[in-house]
């Protein structure tokens, strides 16, 4: 139905898995149908992170919610996402978080020692990312509503100084930067539940990026344009939408995308692109070229980033595409997630 | 549905020889064997992989057959040419 | 040895596309259709085209199993499944194709209990762990996968699984590159045999195409190394007049076949007299049904099916380009009301429909080509 409100231009009859898969879908919905009631017609590229003035002081909001299926899963669980999602949002949008605020929706029925452990978890976290979780708030649904738990967060913290995050400050030769393997935490969901019978030594990586978003900002400084955390999409459709926002080419270089051997087989076996796969401890920084080397150095100086890595640049073409180039001169359009090859992994 | 891919037996299920555990780059699944049931397969071998089922057993002989012949183009080439510059006129075929 | 990552080494390749260029006549434009699907996306994933001369062109065959099935098909399955008490498994690929009311995904969203599955046994699992459920494995798939479905349905029996039965799509491949070789318009001058197919089916059953066709056809694997070494022997064949079956996946396809998987297929399936494919229309003796020995797992015989045939829309070319006549851009809806998120027809839902493959990984690089140097 045709809405009054101009620049509707949502026109799914329903809502379906693929709305929240962050890919193709995710990004219609938002623009088409929340961005022109929410936030008008004047409202500018979305990203993880708003920045916004609070009485004349700058600082940044976010919120996210976690719907993950299972709960624990190697590596951490639904509270640890919950922490560190939020943490990372503000950190790739140039804010160092301060304070969380968390709404718990529980399935009646849960078991209090299954709530503890994630309250835990969440404490735990974010003793390790260095915030306060201040308050919160607590429904419960009836049973067989909520599958088990979900989790709202939403962060506020300090914008970092000098940097100037946007797509327009993205230039032809700007160096595009990878803090490290790709596809671990989506391939870890997938495992965990179970029902491909797959068995691999894999696990989560979830963690606060903020001290490494850190060490490249001090090292970089206003040569940062642009950061994003790859969760749901993967790499590829973080890099379309900043291809898309910058209206240039992200091109990269195949050989230098890290991948672990378990992710990899995984991939293989299930017909998946690891540049799809969700991460939750991973970020992407554009870099002018002049800073890359110092930028790398400092990631790879700090503990957490030795894996870090130059996978590609930013060039005037393909424009709005992303291109991934192999040793022997072959090259592929990677585009963003379509459809909702592993649902609920975040 | 043409996807598949090759593993390696690392495990066959003592309690149903049909079943094995194959390993692909570190993940592990449990696969059929029914389809291999003439070649008698053991740990260590590489089968192909298709929906949880072997479909064929792996020859590595056949693989480093097949490398060595592609390592070769470029040296005939050179060495054929090496041996038209002896002018023994040597016909030039499809390669 | 991994069989993978040594079947892409860049200098090899980089050798062998060099051998392709020096054999490849530069008076003449070669047309060699790969029939298989996973070769289509094969191509398309390691940007082989980028490669090859451009006097040789690959022209894509229908050798995808989702990309042929009629919509009908999708229909008369998700009726079966309508039933509270089945539950619908199915390949991921199949579950975000079109049905007249929707795709299976969609089904689920509304309520219906569709459940993806790696393998036919994990169905099969599936059956026993509901017991008071049916489950219905929708099985599509050439012989690559026909012979699993069979061992499954063998097991089932053994097993005395009541609970679990298959609705049959599953095609076979000789009758499609016959379909092609008698269409009129299509000029091909060789053919890239489907690997998997043939690592159970043999290399023999393409004998006529080379000896009553007068075409060559190599037998292929599916890494870079694969597929530019079977263009070679192409190539050396053409040159040289030749018109011979050879088998350039030595690896993994015997001469004869699996002996053991045409037995568990021909136990449990036979030829259906004549099957639809979309696109190519009714082909004889091209589909396989579950026998009567095992009626009570065949979905069809257990479950009223309304055998509705359902038309493609009419805008939609997806026959022309499953031959091979049209290339996905040629279609009038690609990439305008027919695209990878709303797919009109299979071709574009599939990973290895020549739209889609097409659609994800090139169609962009054609509108830049003009200024992209190619390294």
């Amino acid at each position: 139905m045709a809405s009054a409100v101009p620049g509707i231009r949502f026109r799914d009859p329903q809502i379906e898995m693929a709305h929240g898969a962050g890919g193709i879908a995710s990004r219609r919905l938002v623009e088409g149908l929340f961005a022109p009631i929410l936030f008008g017609p004047e409202g500018g590229p979305l990203g993880d992170a708003s920045h916004v003035s609070v009485s004349g002081t700058r600082v940044a909001i976010t919120t996210d919610s976690f719907v993950v299926k299972p709960l624990r899963f190697p590596g951490g669980s639904i509270g640890d996402l919950a922490v560190n999602g939020t943490v990372n949002d503000l950190a790739v949008s140039g804010a160092h978080a301060e304070t969380l605020v968390v709404s718990y929706i529980l399935e009646a029925g849960l078991p209090t020692d299954v709530l503890e452990a994630e309250v835990r978890a969440m404490a735990d976290a974010a003793r390790r990312a260095g915030v306060i979780i201040a308050g919160g708030d607590t429904k419960v649904v009836e049973h067989g509503k909520a599958d088990r738990m979900y989790i709202t967060t939403a962060g506020i913290g300090c914008s970092m100084p000098g940097l100037n995050i946007a797509p327009n400050t993205v230039r032809p030769g700007d160096r595009i930067l990878l803090s490290g393997p790709i596809g671990d935490h989506g391939i870890t969901i997938l495992l965990a539940r179970g029902e491909l019978d797959l068995e691999a030594d894999l696990c989560s990586d979830t963690r606060s990026i903020l001290p490494l978003v850190e060490a490249l900002v001090n090292a970089a400084g206003s040569g940062v344009h642009w950061m994003r955390d790859p969760t749901r999409g993967g790499v590829a459709t973080s890099l379309n939408e900043l291809a898309r926002d910058c209206r240039l080419g992200v091109v990269l270089a195949e050989d230098r995308i890290p991948v672990r051997d378990a992710v990899r087989g995984a991939c293989e076996l299930l017909g998946l692109d690891p540049l799809h796969i969700a991460n939750e401890g991973q970020f992407l920084a554009v870099v002018a070229a002049d800073c890359a080397d110092a930028a790398l150095g400092a990631l790879r100086n700090t503990p957490g980033g030795e894996n870090a890595v130059v996978i590609g640049e930013v060039e005037s073409q393909p424009a709005g595409s992303v291109l991934v180039t192999t040793l022997y001169g072959g090259s592929r359009i990677v585009d963003m997630l379509v459809g909702d090859p592993l649902p609920r992994i975040c | 549905m043409c996807l598949a891919i090759p593993g390696k037996i690392v495990e066959v299920l003592a309690e149903n020889p049909d079943l094995a555990v194959v390993d692909v780059l570190g993940v592990r699944r449990k696969v059929d064997l029914g389809l291999l049931q003439d070649d008698h397969l053991a740990t260590g071998d590489w089968v192909l992989i298709h929906v949880g089922f072997a479909m064929s057993k792996i020859s590595e002989a056949d693989a480093k057959d097949q490398l060595r012949m592609l390592t070769e183009f470029g040296e005939q080439q050179a060495a054929m040419e090496e041996v038209r510059g002896y002018g023994l006129g040597s016909s030039e075929g499809g390669g | 040895m991994r069989f993978v990552d040594e079947f892409r080494q860049p200098g090899l390749i980089t050798k062998t596309a060099d051998e392709i260029r020096r054999l490849a006549n530069p008076d003449r434009h070669y047309r060699f259709m790969e029939v298989c699907g996973g070769h289509t996306h094969a191509i398309y994933r390691f940007g082989l085209k980028d490669l090859l001369p451009p006097n040789i062109e690959l022209v894509h065959g229908p050798g995808c199993p989702v990309c042929v099935l009629p919509m009908g098909r999708i229909d008369d399955g998700l009726s079966i499944a309508q039933r509270s008490d089945v539950i619908f498994t199915a390949f991921g690929d199949m579950m975000r194709v079109p049905g007249t009311n929707g795709s299976p995904l969609e089904h689920k969203a509304r309520g219906m209990d569709v459940r993806i599955v790696y393998s036919p046994s994990d169905a099969l699992q599936l059956a026993r762990a509901n017991p008071g459920k049916h489950v219905m494995f929708f099985a599509i798939g050439f012989e690559t996968t026909a012979p699993s479905t069979a061992l499954t349905l063998i097991r089932a029996k053994q097993e005395g699984i009541r609970n679990f039965s298959v609705f049959s799509n599953h095609v076979t491949i000789i009758p499609a590159i016959r379909a092609i070789l008698d269409s009129p318009d299509m000029r091909i001058d060789a053919f890239i045999g489907p690997g998997h197919v043939s690592s159970v089916i043999g290399c023999r059953p393409y004998g006529w195409i080379a000896n009553n066709e007068g075409k060559p056809i190599v037998v292929a694997g599916f890494e870079p190394l694969d597929l530019l070494q079977s263009i070679v022997m192409l190539l050396r064949q053409l040159n040289g007049n030749e018109r011979k079956v050879e088998n350039q996946y030595k690896r993994v396809v015997p001469w004869e076949g699996n002996r053991a998987a045409l037995k568990a297929m021909a136990e449990v399936f036979e030829l259906r007299p004549y099957f639809e494919w979309r696109g190519l229309g009714f082909i004889s003796q091209s589909a396989l049904r579950v026998r009567e020995t095992y009626a009570e797992w065949d979905s069809e015989q257990r479950f009223l099916v309304p055998g509705v045939r359902v038309t493609d829309p009419k805008a939609a070319q997806c026959g022309e380009v499953l031959k091979g006549v049209l290339k996905p851009a040629q279609c009038k809806l690609f990439g305008k009301e027919c695209t990878p998120e709303r797919p009109v027809g299979a071709l574009m839902v599939s990973s290895e429909g020549s739209c889609a493959a097409y659609y994800n990984y090139e169609h962009r690089k054609a509108a830049v080509a003009a200024t992209v140097p190619v390294a």
